[in-house]
Formats: structure tokens, C-alpha cells, sequence
């Protein structure tokens, strides 16, 4: 009998290569570049790995699940410290999140923003992502601090947003970072984000899609079925359309009642801590398998599951 | 691949003898492309066009089904590579695997995943079988476990390479339609004539190659059985994901029969630790698996799974929506705060989940908007003053909560007229726009 034919699709497009870090005594992290589905290396080339970092606050957060606040301890007090152990537990990459800025969070400004990057930066020499408390004008007042305490360090900042990335986007431009655009599960409203941030200068090396990351259960089918539209967009050749996508993995699917809920949950859902870590697992290799470049995670143990089963699939 | 009525119309005899009950041939054909008549109707269609018919008429992977009775599973039957394509039809079988040599715990562990269910949506999520290995090598032994996991009324796999072993348990439940695992090259034959004289499916499993995967199962479909799932063997995480890529390609865009059927996994073999098969078992639901095979039962795991199954395999151009009425986020009491917003599931978890972070024990008001989102809805009439005043009422909230104020989605601030008309006795507040805001919004706001 005939051998098997597979058919090998014959992409045009390819992803973008976004680098973070790489300059200023920092480590570099580069992603995207794949000209294939992931993972599917049978029909094309993977040049970089997906990333995985980890969140961190600046500040201790009042609102965690038992098991993240257990397993992260102390270093929660202090951000360099939380960055280092970060790092030590397998981040490729670390997130910091300005949440004080939030005014329901204690409104901080930018003379603590830039205090707290510069912690970070001077406590690990991985790649930094910024990402602001998700409120624009306070967004814009602590990325910038944050742009300028990094300048020369190639950090990614975000968010911005379809009504608010000029001043995100501008900064980014003169202090030589990436910026993340972040719109909300739609290709077409992707895509024009990155046309209009392309449109001020920033290159497409220069920016990372957030397509909105749904957690297991709370819309994860929704995000991967963007994700994997805006993927074949960019196969097909559609350079808006192929940018390397980050998702918040982490923040996501710890929220969610299967994760914080504590007490007068079904008997159903089994071991709580065992359940809160397969749930952001799932999550993060569904969204692996949409064509995630980076994924921001929570827990050690995820981290560590999740960066051994990138090499296992890159294996082949 | 579905013939239009003139492409069938090329193998009809084109002699409008109007024997079929139809004026032409062509109407005949038109009729056939709508399957709204059977072939066998032309006397005088050639074999050559019966075959080639008959083939197109073949969906690209065969609905298989496995087991009898309420919890029967299907598998099979898929058309497209990605979901929002159209839609993933029969979500990936989960079973639980037991060894015929763990005695009373395996049974025991067997009987818990059968009766496993849990509650999302509204649906009751369960598990769709169990496996019994024949680990012990001893026949007697599998029968006895399979009878002992007979009762759970489940559908299931009978995993032995030994023929004389698998006969005998066929003997006690074949009329349960058990999938007869596995044939292989080297006793294909003996297992085929199994699958045939007692009718239930067949797995194949063949890691070699796909080429020798096509090609036993070429030889098994030669016997004459129809019935057959695919292991390729693929176990670790990328040989699965090209391996189930390959066949899921090879089926649908090259309506490759030998590999037109669904494929059995079993990620517990490919991982090295529990988390780690979960993990692959997510892979495999997402990627193309049947039926996926575990190798233990927690409910810490299979939550999860059968989440992720549900998310994957809802159809995208009709989402899932929530069922209108009154929902309780956290343990709201009297004086907790009242929203309101759309049945599209959605808004909902968004909402919900805003609320659940915020601190809050809330009440949530979920009207019938036939699954649309809040500004979709109220721009197409189906999200009014007069709709969520009907919902008020009809859910009593009068007698649920004491402060009779109502929070309004941001985007539908305009409402806030109309609706204090409608409920006189009613405070009508406006919320935020955005879900992300509800948290603050609440502590700054809220006061019962």
C-alpha cells in the first residue's frame, strides 16, 4: 500500500521576533519567529521557544488564594526579594505588576513606581515586564516612571489599550521597550491596535498582543479560538496579525472560584490545592497549544510543569 | 466531502426511465445531495457509482460508538481542524483505566469515576467509561474484573493482547458493546474475527509508523469489520500532537479512510507524573484525541478535564448560555448588593468573576437575552427596561433583598429613566462600563 502522504500546509506568513532584554548586562529572551503551528515542527521552523514568566506584586496582595500566599511567603513583603525568588524558581521572564497605583489599592504614584522597578531590575538580570494597575490615567502616570527607571534595559510595558496607547506607546518608543497591546477577544480590534501603535513608530519587533487571556471555565474558548484565528491570519500572511501573543495565564485562572474559594465548595471538585494548580496548568497548554509566546503564570509548581512540557514538545 | 446534485448526477444512467419515483435523473440527483432519498431507489446505478457515492457520502472520521444504553459514547465524526471553523460534534471520551491485577481497590475506583459527576452550567459533567487491563496475563482473572465493573453500566474498554482472554470476557459482556483493545499486526486477525462475531468496535494500535497504521488498519477493514479506533502509539507530548495532527489532517482534507476514524491516547504513559498527564490529557482534548485513557481517578483532575472539554467542544456560533434567574455569588444575604446583566455566559463570567474577586457577596440578575452580550442586546431590543423590570418581578427580588436597589450595567446607563418608571419602588443605580471596574465600583458605592 501507498505510504502515507501528510499534508503539509505551506504557511507564507510568519511571526515576528520580539526580544526583551538583551542590553544593558540583562539577559535576552526572544520570541515568535515560528512560521508553523505550534509546536508543529514537521512543517516548519520554531526558532524560539515560548517564555514563561511569573507575576509579581508590588505590593503584598490581600486577595490570593492560601496556596499562592503559602507558597511564596516572605518574599511577598519585598519586591526585590519576591523578583529573586521568582527567578530561582524557573522564570524565564518576571512580571511586575504596579497594583499599588491602583487608587482601590493604596494609589500610589510614580516616585514609587520607579522605586519598585529599579528594585526589580537590580535584584534579577531576566527580562522585566511592567504592567500597570489597569486604570489609563494612572496606567500612564506609572509606565512612564517605569519606562524611564528602565531605560536602556528593553522592558515590555502594558497595557495599552485601543482608548489609551498614545502615551504608553510613546514612552516605549523613546526608551527603546516593547509595548503590549491588550484588546478584548477580538481579531479585527488585535489587529488595528497594532496598526495604530505601528502607525506611531514602534516596529513590529517592538510589540507583544495581549488577545485577553480567559481562564479555564471562564471563557478559555473564546480566547483560544482568537488566538488560533489570529495565528492562521498570520500564517496566511497578515503581518498585523503576527505578532507574538502573551497571556495572563496566572492572574486569570487564580480569580476564579475553583481556585480562591475556600469553603462550601462541591466535594466534586477534589483537593483544592491539587485543583487550583491543574487549573492554571490546563489552562496554560490549552492556550500553549493556540499559539501562546509567553504565558504569565503563578505558582511555582505551574511554572515548573509548564516549562518542562515546552521542552518535551519542542523535543522531537 | 458532500456531492452537489450535479456532481451525483454524472453517475446516474441519465435515462429519466422514472423508475426512482422522480421525473429525471437530475431531479433524482438533487434530491440525493439532500439526503432526502436513499440510492437504492436507481435499479440501474453501475457498482462503479454506487462505490463512489457511497464513499462521498462517507463522513471523513466514522462516528464510533462504544457501549449501550443512557451513557453510551460516540466519538467520531468530525469535520474541521479548528474549532471556529464550525464546531467540534463529539467531545473526547474520558475514561478511567484500571489493572485487572488491583483487586478490590481498582474495582472500587472504578465504581467512583462511574458515578463521578459534577455541576457546571448547569450540565452534569461525568465520565464516559472504564478500561480493564489485563495486567495480571491471567484470563480468568480479567474476566472476573470485568464482570466485578460490569454493574457501573458504563461503557468499556477491554484492554488485552490475548485473544483467548479477550473471548472470554466478549462472552460476559459483549452485548454492553465494549471497544475491544487492541489488534495489532501480529494478531489482527484473531481479534477481527472477534470485533465481527460478537458486532462491537475495534482498536487497532500500531506505533511503528502511520504508513503501518494505515496499513493494519486497511487489513482490518479487509475482514469486513467497520468499527475501528486508531492508537498510534504516539505517547509523549509532541509525538501525540503530530501524530493526532497527522490523522486528524489526513481524515479530513485528504479523506484518507484508513485514518478516518477517532484515535485513542494514554497520556498516563507519556507523563511521568499526575500533574504532567494532566496535563497531556488537555493537550489531547484539544488536539484531536477520542477518546482519552487516565490512569487515575481524582476529582482535583478530572474537574478540570471535563471543564476543558465543555469550553472546547462548545459550538462558537451558539455559545453557551446561562439560564435566566437569580444567582448567588458567595453567601449574599438580604442587605448584599443586586445586579443585573445578560444571559450570555460570557458577560456572566465576567461579571461573576469580578464579583467573586471584589469581596462582595452578591446577587446577580441574569435576564433572557437569547445569549446576547449587554450592548449586543439592548441594541437589538432584547435588553429593555420593560425585560429586566418582568425579570424583578418574576424572580421576586422584592423578598430577596431588603435595600430594593438595582445596579445597572454601565453601557445600558440609559435605562435608568425608563426602568425607575417601571419599578417605582426601586433605586436604580449605574454601574461601570467594564466588568474589571465592578470591584471598585462596590467599595466605593455600595452602601445597603
Amino acid at each position: 500500500m501507498s505510504p502515507v502522504e501528510v499534508p503539509v500546509e505551506k504557511w507564507t506568513g510568519k511571526k515576528s521576533e520580539v526580544t526583551l532584554g538583551g542590553t544593558g548586562g540583562r539577559k535576552g529572551i526572544t520570541v515568535g519567529g515560528e512560521n508553523t503551528l505550534p509546536f508543529l515542527k514537521f512543517e516548519g521552523t520554531i526558532p524560539n521557544k515560548p517564555a514563561v514568566a511569573i507575576e509579581i506584586l508590588d505590593r503584598k496582595p490581600d486577595d490570593w488564594s492560601p496556596h499562592l500566599m503559602k507558597v511564596w511567603g516572605d518574599v511577598m513583603e519585598d519586591t526585590g526579594a519576591w523578583a529573586k525568588k521568582a527567578v530561582e524558581y524557573g522564570a524565564d521572564i518576571v512580571t511586575l505588576r504596579l497594583r499599588s497605583a491602583h487608587p482601590e489599592a493604596g494609589n500610589t504614584g510614580a516616585a514609587e513606581a520607579k522605586k519598585n522597578v529599579e528594585k526589580v531590575l537590580s535584584a534579577v538580570d531576566v527580562p522585566v515586564i511592567v504592567l500597570g494597575p489597569n486604570v489609563a490615567e494612572k496606567d500612564n502616570e506609572v509606565l512612564v516612571a517605569a519606562s524611564e527607571a528602565g531605560k536602556g534595559q528593553r522592558l515590555a510595558l502594558g497595557n495599552c489599550e485601543e482608548k489609551n496607547y498614545r502615551t504608553i506607546a510613546a514612552t516605549c518608543l523613546a526608551d527603546g521597550h516593547v509595548a503590549i497591546g491588550h484588546t478584548p477577544l477580538d481579531i479585527n480590534l488585535a489587529k488595528q491596535l497594532n496598526v495604530l501603535m505601528s502607525d506611531m513608530g514602534l516596529s513590529l519587533n517592538s510589540i507583544l498582543m495581549d488577545p485577553d487571556t480567559g481562564a479555564l471555565g471562564y471563557g478559555l474558548e473564546y480566547c483560544y479560538s482568537v488566538m488560533e484565528r489570529l495565528t492562521l491570519a498570520g500564517l496566511g500572511g497578515d503581518k498585523m496579525a503576527a505578532l507574538p501573543m502573551i497571556c495572563q495565564v496566572g492572574g486569570e485562572s487564580w480569580r476564579q472560584k475553583e481556585s480562591k474559594a475556600v469553603d462550601g465548595v462541591p466535594e466534586s471538585w477534589g483537593d483544592h490545592e491539587q485543583r487550583s494548580i491543574v487549573w492554571e496548568e490546563t489552562t496554560a497548554i490549552a492556550l500553549l497549544n493556540a499559539a501562546a509566546n509567553i504565558v504569565v503564570l503563578r505558582h511555582p509548581k505551574t511554572v515548573e510543569m509548564v516549562k518542562a512540557t515546552i521542552e518535551k514538545l519542542l523535543s522531537a | 466531502m458532500a456531492l452537489s446534485g450535479i456532481e451525483i448526477y454524472k453517475f446516474l444512467p441519465k435515462t429519466n426511465c422514472k423508475e426512482c419515483g422522480f421525473p429525471t435523473c437530475l431531479a433524482f440527483a438533487m434530491k440525493l445531495a439532500q439526503k432526502g432519498v436513499e440510492l437504492s431507489k436507481c435499479p440501474y446505478v453501475s457498482d462503479e457509482g454506487k462505490k463512489a457515492l457511497e464513499a462521498a457520502a462517507r463522513p471523513p472520521i466514522r462516528l464510533i460508538t462504544i457501549g449501550d444504553g443512557e451513557r453510551k459514547l460516540e466519538v467520531g465524526n468530525e469535520v474541521v481542524l479548528f474549532r471556529h471553523e464550525k464546531t467540534f460534534f463529539h467531545p473526547t471520551g474520558l475514561v478511567v483505566r484500571i489493572k485487572d491485577s488491583g483487586g478490590d481497590a481498582a474495582v472500587k475506583q472504578a465504581a467512583e469515576a462511574a458515578a463521578y459527576s459534577v455541576e457546571r452550567v448547569g450540565m452534569n459533567l461525568k465520565l464516559n467509561g472504564i478500561a480493564v487491563e489485563n495486567a495480571s496475563g491471567n484470563a480468568d482473572t480479567f474476566v472476573k474484573c470485568v464482570e466485578a465493573v460490569k454493574g457501573n453500566k458504563v461503557p468499556l474498554i477491554l484492554m488485552s493482547k490475548d485473544a483467548a482472554a479477550m473471548e472470554k470476557a466478549l462472552e460476559k459482556v459483549a452485548s454492553d458493546m465494549p471497544l475491544i483493545y487492541a489488534a495489532t499486526k501480529d494478531n489482527f486477525a484473531q481479534m477481527a474475527e472477534l470485533a465481527k462475531k460478537y458486532k462491537c468496535p475495534l482498536a487497532i494500535y500500531e506505533p511503528d509508523s502511520l504508513d503501518a497504521l494505515a496499513d493494519l488498519a486497511q487489513k482490518v477493514m479487509d475482514t469486513g469489520v467497520e468499527d475501528i479506533v486508531l492508537d498510534p502509539g504516539a505517547r509523549d507530548f509532541a509525538k501525540s500532537l503530530t501524530a493526532l495532527t497527522q490523522i486528524r489532517r489526513m481524515a479530513i482534507k485528504s479523506s484518507f479512510q484508513p485514518l478516518g476514524f477517532p484515535v485513542i491516547t494514554f497520556p498516563g504513559e507519556g507523563a511521568s507524573s499526575d500533574d504532567e498527564a494532566a496535563m497531556l490529557a488537555a493537550q489531547q482534548i484539544a488536539k484531536y484525541a477520542g477518546i482519552v485513557v487516565l490512569d487515575n481517578f481524582s476529582s482535583s483532575v478530572v474537574y478540570p478535564l471535563l471543564t476543558l472539554r465543555l469550553n472546547l467542544y462548545t459550538d462558537p456560533q451558539k455559545p453557551i448560555q446561562m439560564t435566566p434567574g437569580v444567582y448567588e455569588i458567595g453567601s449574599p444575604k438580604a442587605e448584599s448588593p443586586l445586579g443585573v446583566t445578560t444571559n450570555f455566559s460570557l458577560t456572566y463570567f465576567s461579571i461573576a468573576g469580578e464579583l467573586e474577586a471584589s469581596g462582595f457577596p452578591s446577587w446577580l440578575l441574569v435576564c433572557d437575552t437569547e445569549g446576547l452580550s449587554v450592548l449586543t442586546s439592548w441594541s437589538a431590543g432584547k435588553f429593555d427596561a420593560a425585560k429586566i423590570a418582568k425579570s424583578v418581578k418574576e424572580f421576586k427580588l422584592a423578598d430577596k433583598v431588603s435595600h430594593h436597589k438595582l445596579i445597572l450595567p454601565g453601557g445600558v446607563a440609559v435605562l435608568r429613566g425608563e426602568l425607575e418608571e417601571e419599578l417605582p419602588d426601586w433605586k436604580i443605580m449605574v454601574g461601570p462600563r467594564e466588568a474589571v471596574d465592578v470591584g471598585g465600583f462596590l467599595k466605593k458605592q455600595w452602601t445597603s
